[in-house]
């Protein structure tokens, strides 16, 4: 019944979400304004539920599985891929490394900048 | 009369959603065990072998990509919720966002820009189609939420699907050596830096480092979905990529 009823809950989320992007032509996709209200609702309680925890641990422990059938969709895109492998592939792999590098000297900058401020006000 | 009998039910099995379905999971749980018994390979990541393994067949069997996806669907459509249930996770991860809040802000904004940017930029260099470019720009966010942003910005979601478990194995791949090279210790900023640029798959990668470390990679990924899924699509269209 747990898991029952936190992906009813889910769903009721989802729902919610997706009707508001559509009334309100929000530029976000559905689900993620539903995760966005569920978050606010679970802080705004101060604790989550056991039903929640269930069906969301239940989803998210076989979250790659999901990507399966999407993944296969390649199949249709075959001849874009044959023709721009290379691009593609360089695209990846050196954006892949710039975001990386970038933002964990960001993160350690700010970290350092923010600390050393509060040392100083403090 | 073997032969028509056998045919008889391949035609009765390829009408219905069940085969479709059931292959998919069969692919996924071969391909999983193959995942554990090499001690988690980056290199052999259930998703991309699964997709290898149910293309292969798909091309075998003659079969077209919209009968398979009768049965797939299914599986696909939990791609909502699932992303509903990220709140969960992120909500476990409060009170450390809340320390860390002003400099994780900066660093999940500022990594959705270049993340998306050095990617295009890249793309557009090397002679890729607009479409292509569209479609690698989310490739740093976590499956359902940068198929949302692909299909929304004019791309390819079933192309973004697949650049983005390619981009999440090549940075799970790289990300420890990375940060050696650059010589960080800190778990929290190596988690953050994981999460961004490799969502999911990089996560996973990041708990096998430390606990401390896959928390915020979770927390990253979190929280870049939602910035990319209001920033990108905004900030495209601001420099006219899109019409």
């Amino acid at each position: 019944m747990h898991f029952l009823n936190g992906i009813t809950l889910l769903l009721i989320y989802q729902l919610i979400g997706e009707v508001s992007v559509l009334l309100l032509r929000i530029p976000v996709p559905g689900p993620v304004l539903g995760m966005v209200m569920l978050f606010l609702t679970l802080a705004f309680r101060g604790c989550s539920t056991a039903s929640l925890d269930s069906a969301s641990s239940a989803l998210l422990s076989h979250l790659s599985l999901l990507f399966v059938p999407a993944g296969v969709g390649m199949i249709v895109h075959f001849d874009r891929i044959i023709h721009e492998w290379l691009p593609i592939t360089i695209a990846l792999v050196l954006s892949t490394v710039i975001t990386m590098a970038a933002t964990a000297v960001i993160m350690l900058a700010s970290g350092r900048l923010l600390s050393k401020k509060g040392q100083k006000d403090g | 009369m073997v032969e028509p009998d056998l045919a008889a039910i391949w035609v009765y099995l390829s009408a219905t959603p069940l085969l479709g379905l059931t292959i998919t999971l069969i692919a996924y749980s071969l391909a999983y065990r193959l995942y554990i018994y090499a001690n988690s390979n980056p290199l052999l990541n259930p998703v991309l072998t699964s997709v290898i393994v149910l293309i292969i067949l798909l091309v075998l069997t003659n079969t077209s990509y919209e009968t398979y996806f009768a049965g797939g669907q299914f599986v696909h459509f939990l791609l909502g919720p699932a992303t509903v249930a990220l709140a969960i996770p992120l909500y476990q991860q409060c009170s450390k966002l809340r320390q860390l809040f002003i400099p994780v802000a900066i660093t999940v904004i500022s990594g959705v820009i270049i993340g998306a940017f050095s990617s295009i930029g890249i793309a557009w260099f090397l002679g890729a189609s607009l479409q292509t470019q569209l479609s690698l720009s989310p490739k740093s966010v976590t499956a359902p939420v940068a198929m949302g942003i692909s299909e929304q910005i004019g791309g390819l979601p079933s192309l973004t699907a697949v650049l983005v478990v390619v981009t999440g194995i090549i940075g799970a791949t790289i990300g420890t050596k990375l940060f050696d090279l650059m010589r960080i210790k800190d778990d929290s900023v190596k988690g953050i830096a994981m999460g961004i640029t490799a969502h999911g798959i990089g996560t996973a990668r990041a708990f096998q480092v430390s606990p401390e470390m896959g928390a915020f990679s979770g927390l990253a990924m979190a929280l870049s979905a939602f910035a990319s899924a209001v920033i990108l699509p905004w900030l495209l269209n601001l420099i006219g990529m899109l019409n």
